[in-house]
Order: structure tokens, then C-alpha cells, then sequence
């Protein structure tokens, strides 16, 4: 009777045929992948291989042109993003898009809005329990700063703090919302090695606290060094998928990054 | 709201509260009531613009709304004035929604395009309805605000209903703009995606704002006429739509206090530019670009900036 909650635990995201068609370009083909909950898995591929779409269809600012994807398995697709940041789901972006008109700290109390719920007219006349759920939403930033090592710069302007920093914030802010399963788009693009190293630490204590994580990253120490599992894109397909030791001796892999001989008939 | 806001609210309050006493002339309290009720309608669109990014061409309609709503009403269909004061506010909410929703939707600078058609739409409708409105001509007879046998008449009487109403809004923005929902406008002004993706539903955002400044537009409209008695189309024209919009840019767009200063400013000025006889426009004018080129952002962050720049220099 027991036998259905016998096999195995639910993947925390699955997506199932998933397509996208811009015009006539396939950027997504029919893909097919599992995220299991406490995973770190990582989605490599050569520029252009649909990774940053993906993550677009995921979070819902693009809509799939076919196929589903489930989140805890119920379908998500075609819902508008803050629906979907509200289920779970929280990313970083691969350009920084920092709301660079507000302070590091202001940034993260952002994060928090999927946590809180006081509206226009409650906050207009500061009804009981705005004052408290402020303290709240502070308090919690704080903490989320700390945990990335940004308590010096809570009070600057977010455009204002060094590249690495702001890559951090983006962590900080989306972590903020309390997700199950953050996305992170390219983490280390544009940061030095002692900076990823410290990147790689981090994203290994954000899993140690629960999180599923699944990132985009070109850089392959990085990816090889901190995934359980992951899924290799070329031209919007799925040409691999395994552990970091699976993945590095394909050869459909090696193809992938660096071309294949043409061979004439 | 901070510690800054309420020493300036503080200020502000002392100010306006022993102004009537050194000032006694009724001209000089009918421009600063003028300037209350415009502080009125420019604070809702400094919301709408400095905050959620958003272009209104027609906050004089909604301002037209509650005053037309207020005239008609208590003139020709006998409502109490209170009653007439929230149809105003109920008719400027419907309408604000029938523009909204379909609008605020999309991306881009569509609910500019709408407001503008709105705004004219209106304009026509106070001038064609003779029999309700008394068309170009305009509607007169609309009775002084008086409640529980306390009449508003008399310029420091008024002067203290407007600029309570206009505190009270005041107050009322500031504590939106210092919390979770203007965190979120600020956040949807900087990067709308990132705001999505944080779990800010942004068009319901933009659209509650939107609406919200159409009341402020239309309690303005209501002290409106029962401070002047006598309105007319012309007063609700696309002209004081596109004034409206200068006074939060003279002011500086994105700060509550620089709406205030900006209507301030623009209601004052051509009332001082009256030396210059038939070269007002012109010094008025000069004096608009002037600001706009050294304080691009606004006089109220200029004057900032200007503190700090002297403080370093002495």
C-alpha cells in the first residue's frame, strides 16, 4: 500500500518536450531534464546552446512554445513570472539587474516582498502590523547580506559597489525571497579566480541550507568541482547528461565545445 | 518614514499652521490654497511618475471629475456635498480602471497615449453637455464647504481644509513610498524584470498607482470648486494636464517633497512674473529652461545637491 511513496522522491523541477521557436530558430528542441530536490546540477553548453532561454521559459518571462514544465509537479508554464517567484522559483541574471537606484540593503528588502503581504492602502495609513512586518523584512535582509558578506555596503547604492559585490547581491536578493529552487545564470561570468572560488563556497552552503540550485556557468573548474549532475545543451538540445566524470569523457561533449571534423562524403 | 521626512513634515506643518497669521490678505491665501490643492494632484502623479515610471497626459480630467462631480451634483441635483465628493472619487476610480487595466498591461509608453485621448474625451463631454455642465460657459452657484454648521468660508478657513487634506495625502504618500509597496515601485523603475522575478506583480502595481493618483486628482478637483464656486471647461484642459506633468519635473520626479516645490513654484511664479506685463511668458520661460538645464533633475535635488557642494566648500 506503502509501495507509491516507496520509489523515488518527486523531482523538484521536470520539464517534458520542452520547445521554444523564435522565428524560424529552434532555440530549445524537444528537452527533456530533471532537477532532483538538494541538487546542485549544471546546465553547460557553447554560446547560443538556448541556456539563459531556458532559464527565461523556467522563471516565466518568455512563454514555452510547447511542452510543460513542473515545479513540484504541477505545471508551471505560461504563468506570469511573479506567480512564479511566489511558488519558488527565484533566479540571478547574467547582466546584473540590480535596481540601481536603491541601496545594497534596499535591494535585498525587494527580495522579500513574495514574504510579505501589507498593500497599497495598509502601508498608506500604517495600519497595525505594517510596522512589524517592516521589522521583519529588515531584519531578514540583514541577515541575507551577512550571509554574503555585505554588511559593509548596506547603505550604498547598489550601482555604485564593485562587479563581484553586485554579482553577490543578486544571490542575496534572490535568496531573500525563500526559495526552493534558486537559478543562477552565470555566477562567475566576469569575476577573478579567488572571487569564483569564494562563488563555489557559497553556492555550496546555499544547497547546505535546502536549496536546490541549478546554474548556467561557462566556467568549467567552477561547474566540474561544485555539480552533481549536468546537463550539456548544444543548439537548444540535450547532447549529455550525467555526473561532472560522465559528462567530461563524452564525446558528443567534446564535439560540442570544440566542433566537429567535417568530413566529406 | 524616516527620521529626515519627519523633521521636514514637522517644519512644514509649523510653517503652514501661523502662515495665515503674518499673511492676511485674501490674494496671497488664495495663491497658497491654489498651490495646496495643485500639491494635491502633483503628488499622486509624482507617484505615478518618479516612482512607478509611468506618463499621465490627462490628470486634469480626473481633476475635472471631482470638480464637475462636486458642482453639478450639490447645484443642480441637490446632493450634501460630502456625497458628491465621493462620487467624484468613485467616477475618477472607475475611470482610472477602464484606462488602466487594458493599458498598464502592456509595455511602454501606451498609458501616455491613453490618457492624452481621455483627457480630450472629457474636455469635450464638460463642453458639449450644456444642459449639465453649462458648457464653455461654465457652472456657478456651487455652494462653500460647510460641515456640522462650520462653514469654510473666508480665506484662512479654506487655507487650513486644503492644506490639512493635502498633509493628510502627504503623509499618506510618504508611508506608502517608505514601504514594501514603494519598495516595489522603485524596484519596478530600476529594473522591471528583476521586480517580476522577485514576485512584484507590476501591472497590478502600476494600475493601483494610477488609480490612486486619480483620486488625488479628484479630492483636489472637489476643494477645487468649492473654493472657487465657478468652473469651466478650460480649467480641465490638456494645457494643465501638461503643467501638472512640468510640476513634477520642476520639482524632481522620484522625491514627494520636490512635487511639493515643483507645484509650489509653478503656482507662484506667474503670479509673480505680473511686473513683467506682456513679457511674462517670456521671463517665465527663460526661468523654466534655466532650471531644467543646471537642476536636470529637479529643483529639489539640485537644492540638495547644492547643500552638500557648500558644505564641502566651507
Amino acid at each position: 500500500m506503502d509501495e507509491e511513496k516507496m520509489v523515488m522522491p518527486q523531482p523538484i523541477l521536470e520539464t517534458s518536450r520542452l520547445r521554444k521557436i523564435f522565428g524560424g530558430l529552434m532555440a530549445i528542441v524537444d528537452l527533456n531534464f530533471k532537477v532532483m530536490p538538494g541538487q546542485i546540477k549544471a546546465i553547460i553548453g557553447p554560446n547560443g546552446a538556448g541556456k539563459t532561454t531556458l532559464f527565461n521559459i523556467i522563471t516565466g518571462i518568455l512563454p514555452p512554445t510547447g511542452g510543460t514544465i513542473r515545479f513540484k509537479g504541477g505545471e508551471i508554464n505560461g504563468e506570469k513570472p511573479h506567480r512564479i517567484a511566489q511558488k519558488g522559483i527565484s533566479r540571478t541574471f547574467q547582466t546584473v539587474e540590480l535596481f540601481g537606484n536603491m541601496t545594497v540593503l534596499e535591494n535585498v528588502m525587494v527580495g522579500r516582498h513574495v514574504q510579505t503581504k501589507v498593500g497599497l492602502i495598509q502601508s498608506g495609513l500604517r495600519l497595525p502590523g505594517v510596522k512589524k512586518e517592516e521589522k521583519f523584512v529588515l531584519e531578514t535582509a540583514q541577515e541575507k547580506l551577512d550571509i554574503l558578506g555585505l554588511t559593509r555596503r548596506a547603505n550604498e547604492p547598489a550601482s555604485g559597489i564593485p562587479l563581484g559585490e553586485q554579482k553577490l547581491l543578486e544571490i542575496a536578493r534572490a535568496l531573500a525571497t525563500d526559495p526552493q529552487l534558486l537559478l543562477l545564470d552565470e555566477p562567475a561570468g566576469g569575476l577573478n579566480e579567488t572571487e569564483i572560488l569564494k562563488i563555489g563556497e557559497i553556492i555550496r552552503k546555499i544547497r547546505g541550507s535546502g536549496i536546490t540550485v541549478l546554474l548556467v556557468e561557462h566556467h568549467m573548474d567552477l561547474v566540474m568541482n561544485i555539480s552533481d549532475e549536468i546537463v550539456v545543451l548544444n543548439y537548444g538540445e540535450k547532447v549529455a547528461e550525467g555526473t561532472p566524470e560522465e559528462v567530461k569523457g563524452d564525446e558528443k561533449v567534446i564535439d560540442a565545445y570544440l566542433g566537429v571534423e567535417i568530413r566529406y562524403a | 518614514m524616516g527620521k529626515e521626512n519627519r523633521k521636514a513634515l514637522f517644519i512644514l506643518i509649523i510653517c503652514l499652521g501661523i502662515f495665515p497669521f503674518f499673511i492676511r490678505s485674501d490674494y496671497y491665501l488664495s495663491i497658497m490654497i491654489f498651490v495646496g490643492i495643485n500639491a494635491i494632484i502633483v503628488m499622486g502623479l509624482s507617484l505615478l511618475m518618479g516612482y512607478a515610471g509611468q506618463i499621465s497626459l490627462g490628470h486634469a480630467a480626473f481633476f475635472g471629475i471631482g470638480a464637475y462631480c462636486s458642482g453639478v451634483l450639490t447645484v443642480k441635483l441637490g446632493f450634501s456635498i460630502f456625497t458628491a465628493f465621493f462620487c467624484g472619487i468613485f467616477l475618477s476610480i472607475v475611470m482610472a480602471m477602464t484606462i488602466a487595466i487594458p493599458t498598464l498591461k502592456l509595455k511602454g509608453h501606451y498609458l501616455a497615449v491613453a490618457t492624452l485621448g481621455f483627457g480630450e474625451i472629457i474636455y469635450v463631454i464638460f463642453n458639449e453637455l450644456l444642459e449639465i455642465t453649462g458648457g464653455p460657459s461654465g457652472l456657478s452657484g456651487i455652494p462653500s464647504i460647510h460641515f456640522f454648521g462650520y462653514a469654510f468660508k473666508g480665506g484662512w478657513r479654506y487655507f487650513y481644509l486644503v492644506w490639512t487634506v493635502a498633509i493628510l495625502l502627504l503623509i499618506f504618500s510618504l508611508n506608502i513610498i517608505h514601504s514594501r509597496i514603494g519598495r516595489a515601485l522603485r524596484a519596478v523603475h530600476g529594473s522591471e524584470v528583476a521586480a517580476q522575478a522577485m514576485g512584484v506583480n507590476v501591472s497590478q502595481l502600476k494600475i493601483q498607482v494610477f488609480v490612486l493618483s486619480a483620486i488625488y486628482a479628484s479630492v483636489a478637483g472637489t476643494l477645487y470648486a468649492h473654493f472657487v464656486t465657478f468652473i469651466s471647461p478650460s480649467t480641465f484642459s490638456l494645457f494643465v494636464s501638461i503643467l501638472l506633468l512640468m510640476m513634477v519635473v520642476i520639482g524632481g520626479g522620484g522625491s514627494i517633497w520636490g512635487a511639493l516645490l515643483g507645484a509650489g513654484i509653478l503656482t507662484i511664479l506667474p503670479e509673480s512674473l505680473r511686473a513683467f506685463r506682456d513679457f511674462d511668458i517670456l521671463v517665465y520661460g527663460v526661468i523654466l529652461m534655466t532650471i531644467l538645464l543646471f537642476m536636470p533633475e529637479g529643483i529639489f535635488k539640485g537644492l540638495i545637491l547644492s547643500v552638500i557642494w557648500m558644505r564641502k566648500k566651507w
